[in-house]
């Protein structure tokens, strides 16, 4: 059974299925997207603020389980939160939400939402970049 | 049962000359490198523990010995390849790096502004790349030959572009990503008589196929030597004698030369006026057992072999409900079977065939255009060698429908 799988567990395949705050955004304040090299798969990011906080989120874009889960739960996490809290975010915070045990090879995957909210919200210029995380 | 080829062509046997098969490993990869038999890795072994030394230098019996297998390797190469000359031979660390000796030397002095270069959407990044690099430096163009519905080069397409004279005109043997075989006796034969000089990328293809440079008579062959057996870090470039004589060296230092003045340098002969700095003795040597291993089957009886496994692969996964195949039907294709599943993500199917010890490729195989060209970000791919057998199959149609079971 799926429910019984160590890597897919049901949540997983659920933010899968059914992403949450998938779409796009009309006008909005931050949108970044990014290119996952290894397997040509994009997210893509829409932001919309009010007060410095996060109003509104879309993702798009396409992906395995683990980035399409990964950037559905991210958003979540993240709506209602101030642009600060946000940047806040890190490697490990995703990683412990997602709950599972990821590879080496399946990494970048896991961030690559997480990738697009920094480079977005930072402004691309200003980002520290993933190796300064 | 067993057909009259597989009883002739005795694959288990085959399998005990590769260690990592004890593991239990199905291997479905080597188009991204093959395994290596124990005969290659002996030989290598052999060279690293009872005769290392530098070659064509040092005057002790086990150095000569270095220099006499280094160089009987590039003579195993020329036979199994049908160069006229050893001379035509150059060593280099793989087909990347051949296509970027082509592209730096004889590239630059014979690319100008407006010229011309005829590549295909087929082609492996390696053979996008390099040319790329050429044509901004010299502002050339390249045109790309697209494919049709099966996967296959729109011949009519190329036929139309050599009308416009290009000078260069460079594609793939057998495609990476789909296992297309391409016509390249019959486009090296059209290139040349339009006065184009053409570049052929054998990595997919000298492994599987083997090649006869001089019946199909194109300028430059470039193969590597990893995905034939041997070892990483070694690899072929062929060159037409005339053509390589001409061109200036690509790399620069010792063993490249004859003699240096303060001031100018005489260039040694060929094919070593292209092999700067000590060579990766160790894996040429692995290079001409890894020849000796594939000729000593036969290339034959390999391609038959893959043509079986690949016919029932592609059988096999074509029952699984939601596969989509790409590529061209099996008897036009080499052992590479490039597929989607439906729902599931290319890099989720890998991670749950590797649970299961399959192991599989995800991604998009070095030639992003072409995938741009499929609408698809990456596939899944399966690719089969000389050791591959059907069980091994099976289980990657086995975790195909595990992975339809947790995707559901």
């Amino acid at each position: 059974m799926a429910a019984d799988d160590q890597f897919y567990r049901e949540y997983i395949l659920d933010h899968y299925k059914n992403p949450r705050n998938f779409g796009r955004l009309e006008n909005p304040d931050i949108s970044h997207e990014e290119l996952n090299p290894l397997c040509g798969d994009v997210i893509g990011m829409d932001l919309k603020l009010a007060d410095g906080r996060i109003e509104d989120v879309r993702f798009h874009g396409r992906g395995c389980a683990i980035s399409q889960a990964s950037a559905s739960l991210l958003t979540e996490r993240i709506k209602g939160k101030t642009l600060a809290e946000a940047k806040e975010i890190g490697k490990e915070d995703v990683l412990e939400e997602l709950g599972i045990e990821i590879s080496a090879a399946r990494i970048k995957c896991a961030l690559l939402s997480l990738k697009v909210l920094k480079a977005g919200a930072y402004g691309l210029g200003d980002w520290p970049g993933e190796e300064e995380e | 049962m067993s057909t009259s080829t597989s009883s002739r062509y005795d694959v288990a046997a085959i399998r005990r000359d590769f260690p990592i098969f004890e593991t239990g490993v199905a291997y479905l990869d080597s188009a991204n490198t093959s395994q290596k038999p124990r005969q290659v890795v002996d030989a290598m072994t052999e060279y690293l523990t009872e005769y290392t030394s530098n070659i064509h230098r040092a005057a002790y019996a086990f150095a000569e010995k270095a220099t006499e297998r280094y160089e009987g390797a590039r003579e195993r190469v020329r036979r199994f390849i049908n160069a006229r000359s050893t001379k035509e031979v150059v060593y280099t660390k793989g087909t990347t790096e051949g296509i970027n000796l082509v592209a730096y030397s004889w590239g630059r002095q014979h690319i100008g502004a407006g010229d011309l270069i005829v590549l295909t959407l087929l082609e492996h990044h390696s053979n996008i790349v390099p040319w790329q690099l050429l044509a901004a430096e010299k502002g050339a163009r390249i045109e790309y030959v697209d494919i049709d519905e099966k996967g296959e080069l729109r011949q009519d397409q190329f036929q139309a572009l050599l009308e416009r004279k290009p000078k260069l005109v460079a594609f793939g043997q057998v495609s990476n990503a789909l296992g297309t075989i391409n016509p390249i006796a019959e486009m090296t034969a059209a290139a040349k008589a339009a006065g184009a000089t053409v570049l052929v990328d054998g990595a997919q293809g000298a492994p599987h196929a083997g090649i006869d440079v001089q019946a199909i008579g194109m300028d430059f062959y470039a193969f590597s030597g990893h995905k034939l057996c041997g070892p990483t870090g070694i690899g072929i470039l062929y060159g037409r004698r005339e053509l390589l004589e001409a061109m200036p060296p690509f790399l620069s230092g010792g063993d490249m030369i004859r003699a240096v003045s303060l001031q100018e340098t005489t260039f040694n002969d060929l094919p070593w006026k292209f092999e700067a700095g000590t060579q990766a003795i160790t894996e040429v040597i692995g290079l001409g057992a890894a020849v000796d291993y594939v000729t000593g089957i036969g290339m034959d009886a390999i391609r038959a072999h893959e043509r079986e496994i690949t016919e029932y692969a592609f059988e096999a996964l074509s029952e699984v409900p939601g596969v989509t195949i790409f590529g061209p039907p099996p008897a036009r294709r080499a052992g590479v079977i490039s597929f989607a599943l439906e729902g599931v993500h290319p890099h989720d199917l890998a991670t749950i065939a590797d649970r299961e010890g399959v192991a599989l490729r995800a991604g998009h195989h070095c030639a992003m255009p072409l995938m741009t060209r499929l609408g698809v970000p990456a596939t899944a791919r399966a690719s089969f060698y000389l050791y591959t057998e059907k069980t091994e199959v099976d289980r990657l149609v086995q975790q195909l429908h595990e992975a339809r079971r947790i995707f559901a």
